[in-house]
């Protein structure tokens, strides 16, 4: 493929080397300043920004399928819940493995766990990546809603294997008495089937999660979906949204976009799981990989507005901060219409505003324009 | 676009706020799933706990203070269990945190409780893993290895049927933990399984796995699960021609069992923590139809003794701190409507289970059971 040359007079003016780096130091800034600031609100505020910095990295991370590329996936929670299983497999046997216990020192900012976690992330949204890549190579090929039916399919497989595997090795000297392999209810494996709890859940992950990695995670994502959707890359994935026949015609090779969009999706939805994983007070269960989960994602992308980051980020925040603040209706004794309440906004919300928050902008296409060119 | 980000600044704000209580009240947090499909377990436990609260506070509070109940729904997930145990005991600063009835939430719900030095008492969290995670998780009830022992012992010498046939719940814990148990005593015992069926939570159809039952040919069947499912699975069974009685668990009590179930589930039997017809049940039964009209199952008898242990302990204690609370509740010994309650080592309660009968519409009690040792 040629190359474009961007230093044309006229098309984009060259940048100074360092601006490179000042959006990745913005992000490590953020990162610092919730880990530092958000601990002073209390616990709970703690527990909340968490929630929502998940919520945020899986939302950014469906917006590449269904917002991008405009493919109806309905399964999004079950790549997080690979991902999250994979890494917590990885980091609950090594830390047991090692140390022969998980526990965590709360309020670190980056010590040995955050380190296991970083990289348990990796192994987990690789593997969720993977299997984004065997999921979307055959049902790819389909369209509109044969393709969120697979989807919904996957999810439901997951949520089903996950409910046979073996329960969970949780003192080191059981870990070094079990066998490798085998289903034996006694006495079973705990590589394969992996003995990540069956149908009572996974416990005892270290609870490495702080709020440090979870906003460097949403920081990285963000630069990653933003830079995809202004790059040729995202242009095509976009030019596929708007109709795959004309873009067929102008050279894009659209299945093997539409896969590499839902491996990209798969992979920070599996980081995503990994600190869902190992966040505390939760378990992960193989529920978490059904469709009721997928749909939380699904109802944030098209709240936010599909094919916007900054919408799909600020839906995250605000369906994670409403649900929270409707826990409040607890203390006029109205608990049970919390859920009904819940659904009268998301109603109105798309009663009112159809196309979502932002439709298929970003936030800064509402804002005053700074010094911009060309602005209308 | 002003209006979505206020919205959001009060979305923000109001989470952080903590439950409005006055100074001197005591609080008392409870999280369960209040909503979702397992929403009776949680409204049961609730309406124990709040006629627990309504008797100590009609009867001049603990100490001269009031309870007061602080309660948040679970929606049956692990995710909002921990999130609301966080609010509880971080934000709310409940003295004692009663709750969840599922295992699985209260696993995630009890490291919270735990880190935080507040003690939580699970009303019917029956999986023996709950109360290993801390010195400050207790249970009221008993656990799931005495309820599979309980069935097959009622089951080979009570009943004198040897040849039992298991149909679990493959996606609930509590059904699965539960039959390992039963075949482990089963087999002790000098029993025999002839087959291990599987079916998942709201299935409608069970035709399949009955016949594959139907071809052993066993004298019983076990069924631990939940009891829309088990009355399902009696309906299909009669119709099967299969007219051995089922047995079960104490996932079973509920009135909508013979609702559901008619004639089809008649002379079936399951393990308990308290048979309607006994003394302390009938009593507590007439207190809680007078507050809601209906009949208590055992679940809401579970939230009510594990609200009466905390006040106990919240009266007996030197503070109100957590610590003290725990040592206190260490001390238990008080006679609930299910049943002794004092705890062991492990904060578990060893208590006796009752086999329960349908028999012409009504859970009567066939057979009280001790605890081995």
């Amino acid at each position: 493929m040629q190359t474009l040359d961007y230093a044309i007079p006229g098309t984009r003016p060259t940048q100074p080397g360092w601006v490179t780096f000042v959006p990745p130091l913005a992000v490590l800034m953020l990162a610092l300043l919730m880990h530092y600031c958000v601990p002073f609100l209390g616990a709970y505020a703690e527990r909340i920004m968490t929630d929502m910095a998940i919520a945020m990295i899986a939302a950014m991370s469906l917006t590449i399928v269904n917002g991008f590329t405009g493919q109806f996936s309905i399964g999004h929670a079950a790549f997080m819940a690979l991902g999250g299983y994979t890494a917590a497999w990885c980091s609950y046997y090594f830390c047991l493995r090692y140390w022969g216990q998980t526990a965590v020192v709360p309020g670190t900012l980056f010590g040995t766990h955050q380190l296991i976690l970083l990289c348990c992330a990796l192994i987990g949204g690789a593997v969720a990546a993977g299997a984004g890549w065997v999921v979307g190579l055959p049902s790819l090929r389909l369209r509109g809603d044969y393709l969120a039916i697979v989807t919904l399919g996957f999810g439901e497989i997951l949520r089903v294997l996950f409910q046979q595997t073996n329960s969970q090795a949780l003192s080191k000297p059981e870990l070094a008495n079990r066998p490798l392999f085998g289903s034996d209810p006694t006495n079973p494996g705990w590589v394969f089937p992996p003995g990540v709890g069956g149908s009572l859940g996974f416990t005892d992950i270290p609870k490495s999660t702080n709020l440090f990695l979870c906003y460097l995670l949403v920081g990285l994502t963000f630069l990653f979906a933003y830079r995809l959707k202004f790059s040729s890359l995202g242009r095509a994935l976009l030019s596929i949204r708007e109709d795959e026949i004309a873009a067929e015609a102008m050279g894009v090779n659209v299945t093997r976009l539409k896969v590499r969009a839902f491996m990209f999706a798969a992979f920070f939805a599996g980081i995503a799981g990994t600190l869902y994983a190992h966040q505390s007070g939760t378990t992960l269960r193989p529920i978490d990989s059904g469709f009721i989960r997928s749909f939380d994602i699904v109802i944030m992308v098209v709240l936010g507005g599909l094919g916007s980051i900054s919408g799909a980020l600020l839906a995250a925040v605000i369906i994670t901060g409403v649900t929270a603040a409707l826990l409040g209706l607890t203390d006029y004794g109205l608990l049970p219409y919390r859920m009904p309440v819940f659904a009268l906004v998301l109603i109105l919300m798309m009663i009112f505003r159809p196309k979502g928050l932002f439709g298929v902008h970003e936030i800064w296409d509402y804002l005053p324009q700074f010094g911009r060119k060309g602005a209308k | 676009m002003r209006k979505f980000f206020g919205a959001l600044a009060i979305g923000l704000a109001a989470f952080a706020l903590p439950a409005s209580a006055l100074a001197q009240d005591i609080l008392v947090g409870h999280y369960g799933s209040l909503t979702g499909s397992e929403a009776t377990f949680g409204q049961s436990t609730s309406n124990g706990i709040k006629l627990a609260i309504s008797e100590i506070n009609g009867a001049g509070g603990i100490n001269g203070k009031m309870v007061k109940l602080v309660e948040y729904d679970t929606k049956g997930d692990a995710r909002e269990a921990g999130a609301v145990v966080t609010r509880l005991v971080t934000a709310d600063k409940v003295s004692i945190v009663l709750g969840e009835v599922a295992s699985s939430l209260s696993l995630a719900g009890a490291p919270v409780c735990q880190s935080n030095q507040v003690p939580m008492i699970s009303p019917s969290s029956t999986n023996p893993r709950v109360t290993l995670v801390g010195d400050y998780i207790f249970r009221v009830c008993f656990i799931d290895e005495f309820q599979g022992y309980v069935a097959a012992k009622f089951a080979t010498e009570s009943k004198k049927a040897k040849r039992i046939a298991i149909l679990q719940d493959q996606a609930s814990a509590y059904s699965v933990g539960l039959a390992d148990f039963f075949q482990k005593y089963l087999q002790q015992f000098g029993g025999d399984v002839t087959t291990r069926q599987s079916y998942n939570a709201g299935d409608q159809d069970f035709t399949a796995r009955l016949t594959a039952i139907r071809g052993t040919n066993p004298d019983m069947i076990y069924v631990p699960g939940y009891y829309t499912d088990v009355a399902n699975i009696a309906i299909q069974a009669r119709k099967l021609g299969i007219n051995v009685p089922l047995l079960g668990g104490d996932g079973w009590d509920s009135a909508k069992l013979t609702e559901i179930g008619g004639k089809s589930i008649e002379g079936s039997f399951f393990s308990n923590h308290a048979a309607p017809d006994e003394p302390a049940m009938v009593d507590f039964s007439a207190k809680y139809r007078d507050e809601y009209g209906a009949d208590p199952d055992a679940l809401a008898a579970l939230g009510y003794d594990a609200a009466m242990v905390a006040f106990d302990a919240i009266k007996r204690a030197k503070s109100h701190t957590g610590p003290a609370i725990r040592d206190a509740l260490k001390e238990t010994k008080l006679q609930g409507v299910t049943g002794m309650i004092a705890f062991d080592g492990d904060r578990n309660t060893t208590k006796d289970a009752v086999m329960v009968e349908v028999k012409d519409g009504k859970l009567v009690m066939a057979e009280r059971i001790k605890p081995s040792n």
